[in-house]
């Protein structure tokens, strides 16, 4: 049956199907995060939420290129107080896991932003050390394995939910980054945030975000983040949740079998909308059943030769 | 460019992909160094060129009124759904820019419909816009009404008031309406009354423009994608919202 081919637990966490939506994508409000599990998400991820409330950045704020989207949002959110109330809605008419994406300044915040959250009713957190385009924190956090370390453990000790670790692609090894994450508690790792990139104007020679730097993700990144689920599986123990141009079930596929357990979708929500979820969900699962597997599990991590 | 009342400006420019733009689309316009806001679209010709118009409100409009024909802006568009082509009678009702689309759907559908009524509302007689384009339209197909808050020309009083006096009177097959959101929620009212066909634009803070990042959402629609034209059978899902409040740049509700 489909469904318990589909059906993945890890973090302790039940999945009706191994795809999630990624964080920034449609997440401030309970409604379109309902859009999106309607649409056969097997899980929502939030927007990043901290402490205090952010507006962000001006626009332009996303550069639409042929291969994917460089975006410098800059954690525009209505900070955990705020967004407590829409996390406890979400969580009262979602039927699948919520997952809330947290951020912070010190390890001490994400700890405080993600015990607000799970207080709140998220199932999960997921930690933002990657956002490749706000000064310290994101990637700032997420360049050292230690500073990571640090603030897992802190989450962890203050926080009775699973906790992922996001990690970045703008690191030198992020198989090292991952090893710490996972050796100070993380239950599972989400690989990879935005690549570091920017567009620039020939016309007004200009760079066109406002930020001039940002995060591309899209098609573009598939390879390379392949590659990182791949060395990160080989050096950790924990359940990884593939990210990074997932457009159809052929990319998820590719994902699962270099080490994912899951994977998550953001991008392509642009262009093929909220059914893309369950598209994807299916044709992973005609994959399986041609292949005679009898679930997800057995395809993780195929690709590795022993 | 062109000067169209005290506060607002149009300005013309050559862009292939919004040249195909249909009425009610909008485009993202990049004013290098400044911002990049949302405008609609208020024309598209064959040869490739198109209008927008602009009130000047803050920072960004300011510098794109300071502009000079021949300097370089950035576009992406267009963006957005368009306004179903109606025939039949037909009933324009706008309020301050709201013109905008509206005028670019009737240019389009002139010859198509039976009747236009135009009704046009501002808050005083020269922030009434493209009067003259208005006239250009064929006296036997279109009438226009206008009102003006202050009573500096036409009818004194909201938009509102002289549209409901035509519901009262005549049968329209659809309105279309575009303006500040609470003359919206009375014209969605009107409409319910009447149980006359409607389609109305919706404007919400954008950034990404194509559905990604969640700042327009009005309930579980996205203004940028889902809209920005939206049915009476659409609107009462929102009611909370609708008319009432709107997500700020850091995604908190706010109200309009």
């Amino acid at each position: 049956m489909k469904e318990n081919r589909l059906s993945v637990t890890l973090a302790g966490l039940k999945f009706t199907n191994p795809t999630m939506l990624a964080s920034g994508i449609l997440g401030y409000s309970a409604e379109t995060m309902e859009s999106i599990a309607e649409g056969g998400a097997g899980a929502v991820v939030t927007k990043s939420i901290g402490l205090k409330p952010r507006k962000g950045y001006a626009n332009p704020t996303v550069v639409q290129t042929s291969c994917g989207l460089i975006n410098a949002m800059g954690l525009p959110n209505p900070g955990i107080d705020e967004f407590a109330e829409e996390i406890c809605k979400a969580r009262s008419v979602l039927k699948v896991p919520l997952i809330v994406s947290v951020y912070g300044f010190s390890a001490g915040e994400y700890a405080q932003v993600s015990a607000k959250a799970v207080n709140a009713g998220a199932d999960a957190v997921e930690l933002n050390v990657s956002c490749p385009h706000v000064k310290e924190t994101g990637s700032e956090i997420g360049q050292d394995p230690e500073i990571v370390a640090e603030v897992v453990r802190k989450v962890k000790a203050w926080v009775g939910k699973p906790v992922f670790v996001k990690l970045s692609p703008n690191v030198t090894s992020i198989a090292a980054i991952a090893q710490a994450a996972a050796k100070a508690g993380a239950d599972g790792l989400t690989v990879i945030n935005t690549v570091k990139a920017m567009a620039i104007d020939a016309e007004t020679a200009m760079p066109i975000l406002a930020n001039r730097v940002g995060g591309l993700s899209g098609p573009a990144v598939k390879p390379i983040a392949l590659r990182c689920v791949y060395d990160v599986y080989e050096r950790v123990e924990v359940p990884i949740v593939g990210c990074g141009g997932i457009t159809d079930w052929r990319d998820a596929v590719e994902f699962l079998l270099a080490g994912a357990s899951a994977v998550q979708i953001g991008t392509a929500v642009a262009t093929s909308g909220p059914n893309v979820f369950q598209s994807i969900a299916e044709g992973v699962d005609a994959y399986l059943r041609k292949k005679g597997f009898r679930s997800v599990k057995e395809i993780v991590g195929l690709s590795h030769r022993s | 460019m062109k000067t169209e009342s005290p506060t607002v400006k149009t300005f013309i420019f050559k862009d292939e992909e919004c040249a195909e733009a249909k009425p009610g689309q909008f485009l993202m316009l990049w004013i290098p160094g400044v911002d990049e806001i949302p405008l609609g679209i208020l024309d598209a010709r064959t040869d490739g060129t198109i209008s927008v118009a602009v009130k000047k409100v803050g920072e960004a409009t300011e510098a794109l009124h300071q502009k000079k024909v021949g300097d370089v802006i950035g576009v992406r568009g267009p963006f957005g759904n368009s306004f179903a082509l109606p025939r039949g009678r037909v009933l324009m009702v706008t309020g301050g820019t709201g013109t905008v689309p509206l005028l670019f759907l009737a240019k389009r559908v002139e010859s198509k419909v039976e009747s236009l009524v135009f009704v046009q509302g501002a808050k005083t007689k020269n922030e009434l816009l493209f009067m003259s384009e208005l006239g250009k339209f064929k006296k036997e197909k279109m009438r226009v009404v206008t009102s003006t808050e202050d009573g500096s020309c036409g009818i004194t009083g909201l938009c509102t008031e002289p549209l409901e006096q035509i519901l009262d009177k005549e049968k329209s097959d659809i309105i279309y309406a575009c303006g500040p959101e609470r003359m919206l929620a009375k014209v969605l009212e009107l409409a319910e009354k009447h149980k006359t066909n409607l389609e109305i634009s919706l404007e919400r803070l954008m950034r990404c423009a194509i559905g990604l990042c969640g700042n327009c959402t009005i309930g579980r629609y996205r203004v940028c994608r889902d809209g920005p034209i939206f049915t009476k059978e659409q609107l009462p899902g929102v009611r909370n919202e609708f008319g009432v409040s709107k997500r700020d740049f850091d995604g908190k509700k706010i109200p309009l």
